[in-house]
């Protein structure tokens, strides 16, 4: 008894040489990690470079790190009271200075500077997201301070998580349909401009790409590192054709993703033989290779001049142009429409939202073949399926050719949509991506490929404002998504085919009875 | 030398092994081996740690291409050379199975999905490689139906019915070891063969794992090739007993005659141990 007094007394004693060690050091790696990457810029001015220092920056960086990790110390040593007030009181400053900075007309002149002095960088996005780590930490604290948590070990906590991924994958059922009604009302939504229709197009087209991918590393359990050179195939085959051959986008379009597909048969053969490590590496390669062939074969391919005036899609004949073409209609004047650019947007925006769809209902539909079930079975034991019967490279080379042909779609898609492709645009950067979007996703996950995409792809792009921050938030989304659900957001296996059906425990009553 | 002594049955023989040498370098794995497997029978294989007793299994399902040797599968519709086959085709064309002894599932599918994989090859003709399957025509569903209703039948045959829906990783062992047998029986084998089945099965699972083979031998009429240390399980349900030595056979015959070989009982015991024979001998219960 009397040790766990002391004990107890222990703990409600803070250490206050700890909490200022530990803080300070926190500070201090902010510090000599912000003094050269945010202290310093070189700007392009008149009369040659510029270096410009913004140490007040420097010093806001360096305070926030501080201040956070004097509350996370807080926090850890059962401190509720204290993080809940403190970032509490941190928290309605930073709102108000928000919402006052935010309405500079209505408010006296003083006090709108003061809020914007007060807001850490001046900036309202970034001030907003320090606004919700507080809020959360307050949260924090409050639920420590009435007991409602314990720290949980990293089992326990992945053990939560896959159950919340269960979940939402149970809830998939309804989130999957509800996405695609979103997906297609979308253009009509009061809030939609041509802006948010763009990121939708190009959001989906990863979400596409995504899915071809999620054939090869989700299902087949194959690392393809060099996806993106059937990416660049497809685009380059429609928009070969379309200049030596004048091929229409449709006509195009199931060409494409059978080259992409040869192309993926072709590398396949010989690597599929590789494991692991070693085929990542073979298909890092491929994926340069068709790059620099693009980028040399200047005759045929243009070179880094790229392919431009690649033609648009048509519906059904119809062109999205403003001139009628002679003694025929354009899409305006066929439906007795104004003409608009916006409608070419949305019909791409359509376009790729159909074509995604159909690499969905594809997966889905094959997931439940004997083929798919070889796919899993082959990523998880390769010498079983041997025993069994199942020729390995043939079932490899059909999920590397079905993936690649995905891919090629997308590639036509992306060359009709840009009107203009160039080697620049097929760089490892995107491969990387892609495979970053399926990893995140889940592996073999349809819905976490969505997530994942609208995470990588659509909030850079609708915070595009943030500039170089929101590549690091970027970078820090990925390092918390690691090392809070290391196998994915939506990690969560629904088998192919069940005996007993989902409501597995009426089922089995109704056998005993 | 009661190496010379081959064993004799009635029944048709259905795997014949000539000659057999695995070399791996320098070292002599397997070493001029030849015996036959008889149809309906349980032939076990066994011998000493490091006998080459599984050499001589990754040779018969193609694992490893043997140096030397002949291996033939006598089929009703033919013949067959095991070592001119590629591993996948001795499973789909000549219907040899096996399991592992590691346990090789695929942890992280059901344990349906491990049976309906099984089946891969009659099922992948019947959705018209994949073509009509997609589509949904009727003759994918008709086969898969039947796959299924396999499945269910060794399901029921192994006692893990109700758990067909869970991950057969999350099974325990001996669910998993007995869950490895029916997804080779899956394949529909004219051979089962089996590497270590009883390796940490408890006396209880043992003989229920006794039974299963017997059953399959029995009703399935088709031939079990097995390795094992497990003696109660050897002299147990063994038609046929060949002893591998240092990848030599040193003998072949009937569990009686085996027992009683003083060969064997040299190669397993030493030239002593009079006590620790009796114990072997004494296992025929």
């Amino acid at each position: 008894m009397a040790d766990l007094s002391i004990n107890a007394e222990k703990a409600r004693a803070l250490d206050m040489g700890a909490l200022l060690k530990d803080a300070g050091l926190t500070a201090f790696v902010a510090f000599a990690l912000s003094i050269s990457l945010v202290g310093f810029q070189i700007k392009d001015a008149s009369g040659g470079l510029q270096l410009i220092t913004r140490f007040g920056d420097v010093a806001v960086v360096t305070a926030i790190a501080f201040i956070g990790r004097v509350l996370l110390f807080l926090l850890r040593r059962g401190r509720g009271r204290a993080v809940l007030i403190s970032s509490a009181v941190l928290a309605a400053v930073l709102l108000l200075s928000i919402l006052a900075s935010m309405t500079p007309d209505s408010l006296p002149q003083a006090i709108v500077a003061t809020a914007r002095a007060v807001l850490p960088f001046g900036n309202v996005v970034l001030s907003s997201v320090m606004l919700i780590v507080l809020v959360v930490l307050a949260v924090r604290g409050y639920q420590v301070m009435t007991h409602s948590v314990h720290e949980m070990t990293m089992e326990e906590r992945d053990r939560e998580m896959d159950k919340v991924a269960a979940r939402v994958q149970k809830i998939s059922l309804f989130l999957g349909p509800l996405a695609l009604v979103f997906a297609i009302a979308l253009p009509f939504m009061p809030f939609a401009d041509r802006r948010i229709v763009d990121i939708g197009t190009l959001v989906l087209t990863y979400v596409m790409l995504g899915w071809g991918l999620n054939i090869v590393v989700g299902l087949a359990g194959l690392l393809d590192l060099g996806y993106v050179a059937f990416y660049a195939v497809g685009a380059y085959s429609y928009a070969l054709l379309a200049q030596y051959f004048d091929a229409s986008f449709w006509l195009a379009l199931p060409f494409a993703g059978i080259m992409a597909a040869a192309a993926g048969v072709t590398l396949g053969f010989p690597v599929l033989r590789l494991r692991g490590d070693y085929l990542a590496i073979v298909t890092l390669g491929f994926g340069e290779m068709i790059r620099i062939i693009l980028l040399n074969w200047y005759q045929f391919t243009g070179g880094p001049d790229g392919l431009s005036g690649i033609p648009r899609p048509s519906f059904f004949g119809l062109p999205f142009t403003r001139r009628v073409p002679e003694g025929g209609d354009s899409f305006a004047t066929f439906f007795g429409l104004d003409y608009s650019s916006l409608h070419r947007v949305v019909f791409l925006y359509y376009l790729i939202l159909a074509l995604a769809m159909i690499t969905n209902l594809f997966t889905l539909r094959i997931r439940k073949l004997p083929i798919g079930r070889a796919w899993e079975a082959l990523r998880e034991d390769e010498i079983a399926c041997r025993s069994l019967g199942i020729n390995p490279t043939n079932t490899k080379l059909t999920a590397f050719g079905i993936g690649a042909m995905f891919g090629g779609f997308a590639g036509s898609f992306f060359a009709t949509r840009q009107g203009f492709i160039s080697p620049e645009s097929f760089t490892f950067i995107e491969s990387a991506v892609i495979l970053a979007i399926v990893v995140l996703g889940g592996m073999g996950s349809q819905l976490g490929v969505v997530f994942a995409s609208i995470l990588l792809i659509g909030l850079p792009e609708i915070f595009r404002d943030l500039q170089q921050y929101r590549m690091l938030a970027f970078g820090a989304a990925m390092v918390l998504i690691m090392i809070w659900r290391p196998a994915g957001l939506l990690a969560h296996r629904e088998p192919s085919i069940r005996l007993w059906g989902r409501d597995k425990i009426g089922k089995k009553a109704e056998v005993h009875s | 030398m009661s190496g010379a002594q081959e064993y004799r049955s009635a029944n048709r023989p259905l795997l014949t092994v000539e000659h057999l040498t695995m070399r791996f370098g320098g070292l002599v794995a397997v070493d001029d081996v030849s015996f036959t497997a008889f149809d309906r029978e349980i032939t076990a294989i066994i011998g000493p740690n490091g006998a080459g007793k599984t050499t001589v299994f990754n040779c018969l399902t193609g694992f490893y291409k043997p140096t030397v040797g002949r291996i033939t599968l006598h089929r009703e519709d033919g013949e067959m050379y095991l070592e001119q086959m590629e591993g996948f085709r001795i499973a789909a064309k000549g219907g040899v199975a096996r399991t592992f002894q590691n346990i090789r599932l695929f942890p992280h599918m059901t344990v349906l999905e491990n049976l309906m994989i099984a089946q891969h090859n009659p099922l992948m003709r019947a959705s018209g490689f994949t073509v009509l399957g997609l589509f949904g025509f009727s003759s994918y569903k008709i086969a898969e139906k039947a796959a299924v209703d396999r499945a269910r039948y060794w399901l029921e045959k192994i006692g893990l019915l109700e758990k067909a829906d869970d991950e057969a990783g999350s099974l325990p062992y001996g669910d998993q070891r007995r869950l490895e047998i029916a997804r080779a029986m899956c394949i529909d084998p004219v051979v089962l063969c089996l590497d270590e089945p009883a390796a940490g099965l408890n006396p209880r699972e043992s003989a229920d794992l006794n039974d299963l083979l017997k059953f399959i031998r029995d009703e399935h009429n088709i031939g079990v090739l097995l390795i094992e240390h497990d003696m109660s399980v050897v002299m147990g349900i063994s038609d046929h007993i060949v002893v591998l030595d240092y990848g030599k056979k040193i003998s072949d015959g009937t569990p009686e005659f085996v027992r009683n070989d003083p060969t064997v009982i040299r190669a397993y015991l030493g030239e002593e141990d009079e006590e620790e024979t009796a114990a072997m001998t004494g296992g025929e219960g």
